[in-house]
């Protein structure tokens, strides 16, 4: 944007008026539960909620184990199709995609068909120690699919930053297997793809309400909805603070850019 | 046991319908430096991947110190090998990536130091490895490369053109080190380039390679000097061709322009009246009458290029041109452009080649 083009400065001023406006009302509102006078009491009787607690730490923690079998599944492949399969990176990206075509509910009711109790692999039944395992499970692998279009292209983007095949060529007349390779080679030089990915995932997995609520699972996105259906200035607190984590998820993504291990340099 | 340290036998390497090596057999000695040699796309790279593991070889076998490795994992050969892209370990500082084959073999830690070190000393960057290698020059990441694939103490060391993403100054500097360290550690190294004086500077033998096929296979003194094919004689160094007519072939007699001479290399086949081709290098060529230079040429200064130590001329014969070096002499300036001169050959130095 140039002093030439005024009218650029007209457009992204409407633009930040349309994203900042019903961010500021909404500010403005849940600091407004005290009648005639500004306070954080909304804020503290979400945080003081201990539903509040406990549906966050589990989002918290699906999220880490989301994005933890998500890298351990992404990687690998992505690794792969780029070292030995070049000709499959359009049928690869085109199916990591799948999830942002086909709607959340559709996988979920496929996993309810398949898993319940009267299936022929009743994984929703399944309970260890009296706390039932199938639900969460089936909610992480969910939220890898959901996370995928994310996940597989922060991390092919990294790779392509590296020279794959010349890496793994130098480790492996060096005597390092597969694993050795791609844990003490690859997945350092791209850690920070890798983790912008995670934060991503992170960030969807803490809004999301769909498949949590149709697996019954408590997480913070349905929390959200019955706080949202039964209070007036609690959402409006919610709402902020959530989208603080997603910014702060973004955030750390920008930042950790920064500390990319240096690529060499050519002469 | 000296000879045959690696065997290559009948080698073949399609890519489809491409066939790239085309049955290539060559041994080579225990400590023994052997380059590869030749233009770009000729199979050099293909041969050495094949060697380190990384390309599966069509047919054929390649034995290390009487093992057959064919079909051994490349993780599993027990190979030093340095690339043209240096490839060294971005996350890595030069220590790590010195040691990461001794890691990799779960060597402990204190030998593993102590190893770095003697590494690092022989490549003369002692002190280099807290670095990273974005902070070394190119031809330091290069030694360190090298060190990284000496270290393990592998069987054999394969280099992949080292040097050609360097400047001239330091590829000249940088070949002389690796040869020292080679012969310090008397390790058989395997060499690609398609330059042909750093294959002449600094192997023990070296394989003239064209198409797939090896051309000749032989010491630098042999191959440049008794080249067996016309690709080897005009690939490696600069080459003249004189146009002659066989005057008596019994009595191998030669016809050039208006003088006949004897050409001990006239091969057997060669017919009465035929038209030949005589070839010999620069350096054989003189600007005056030397003595035992049985062959008399007159023709005029075409071009002069004064190149320092040497200056090269090209001189008119009419109808053939050949080029000659001499000396520079600080007291004569080289002859000018369109000066009458007369060369002597000796008729021993010049070579016959089939086409
Ligand atoms: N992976 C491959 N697939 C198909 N063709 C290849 C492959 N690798 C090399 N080639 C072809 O084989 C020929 C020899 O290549 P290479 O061994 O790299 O030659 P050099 O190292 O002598 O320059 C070239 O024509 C090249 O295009
Ligand atoms: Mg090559």
């Amino acid at each position: 944007m140039t002093r030439g083009k005024p009218w650029a400065w007209v457009v992204f001023g409407l633009a930040a008026l349309y994203f900042l406006l019903p961010l500021i009302a909404t500010v403005d509102f849940s600091l407004r539960i005290r009648r005639g006078t500004y306070s954080l009491d909304a804020y503290l009787n979400v945080l003081a909620d201990p539903r509040f607690q406990q549906t966050f730490s589990y989002s918290i923690f699906i999220g880490l184990t989301t994005i933890l079998v998500g890298i351990f599944i992404v990687l690998p492949a992505a690794y792969y199709v780029r070292l030995r399969l070049p000709q499959l990176r359009p049928l690869v990206e085109f199916v990591t995609l799948l999830p942002l075509i086909i709607p959340a509910i559709i996988l979920v009711f496929g996993y309810i068909r398949l898993y319940s109790s009267s299936s022929w692999l009743p994984l929703l039944g399944w309970q260890v120690g009296g706390q039932y395992i199938g639900g969460p499970i089936l909610l992480t692998f969910a939220y890898v699919a959901l996370g995928l279009p994310y996940m597989y292209r922060a991390i092919d983007t990294g790779l392509r930053t590296i020279d794959v095949q010349t890496l793994t060529e130098a480790a492996t007349i060096l005597g390092a297997n597969q694993f050795a390779i791609l844990a003490q080679v690859i997945l350092p030089n791209i850690v920070v793809a890798v983790l912008s990915g995670a934060f991503l995932t992170l960030a969807i997995v803490i809004g999301e309400f769909t498949i949590a609520s149709l697996l019954n699972q408590q997480v913070f996105g349905v929390y959200m909805q019955n706080v949202g259906a039964n209070r007036a200035f609690e959402p409006a607190a919610l709402a902020v603070i959530s989208f603080v984590i997603t910014w702060g998820a973004m955030g750390m993504i920008q930042l950790l850019a920064r500390f990319a291990p240096k690529t060499a340099r050519k002469e | 046991m000296a000879a045959e340290f690696l065997r290559i036998d009948k080698l073949v390497k399609a890519f489809g319908t491409n066939q790239v090596v085309k049955g290539v057999d060559v041994s080579f000695n225990q400590g023994e430096f052997v380059t590869l040699l030749g233009p770009s796309g000729c199979g050099k790279t293909t041969i050495l991947r094949m060697i380190a593991g990384f390309e599966k070889p069509t047919s054929g076998s390649i034995t290390v110190d009487g093992h057959d490795i064919t079909t051994l994992a490349p993780n599993k050969r027990q190979i030093g090998m340095v690339f043209q892209a240096y490839a060294l370990f971005p996350n890595m500082n030069v220590a790590d990536n010195v040691g990461f084959g001794l890691k990799i073999a779960n060597v402990p830690r204190a030998q593993r130091e102590a190893r770095v070190e003697e590494m690092l000393k022989l490549i003369g960057l002692t002190g280099y490895g807290k670095r990273f290698p974005f902070e070394l020059s190119g031809g330091q990441q290069q030694r360190v490369a090298l060190a990284r694939a000496l270290a393990p103490s592998p069987r054999m060391l394969l280099l992949d053109e080292p040097l050609s993403a360097l400047d001239a100054k330091i590829r000249v500097s940088l070949r002389e080190q690796i040869r020292e360290i080679q012969r310090e550690l008397g390790i058989t190294t395997v060499f690609v380039t398609h330059d042909q004086e750093e294959a002449l500077s600094i192997s023990d033998r070296i394989v003239v390679m064209n198409a797939g096929n090896v051309e000749q296979f032989g010491a630098p003194f042999e191959i440049y000097n008794r080249p067996q094919t016309r690709f080897v004689a005009t690939f490696v160094g600069q080459l003249n061709t004189l146009n002659a007519t066989v005057a008596d072939a019994g009595r191998k007699s030669v016809q050039i322009g208006a003088s006949t001479v004897t050409i001990p290399a006239l091969p057997a086949t060669a017919r009465t009246g035929e038209a030949i081709a005589l070839t010999m290098r620069p350096e054989a060529v003189s600007l005056s009458d030397v003595t035992g230079r049985d062959i008399q040429l007159e023709g005029r200064v075409a071009e002069v290029h004064f190149l320092g130590s040497v200056i090269r001329l090209k001189v008119d014969l009419g109808g053939n041109t050949i080029s000659l070096d001499t000396f520079n002499d600080q007291r004569t300036p080289p002859p000018t452009h369109g000066t009458p001169v007369r060369l002597g050959i000796a008729s021993s130095d010049v070579l016959v080649l089939g086409s």
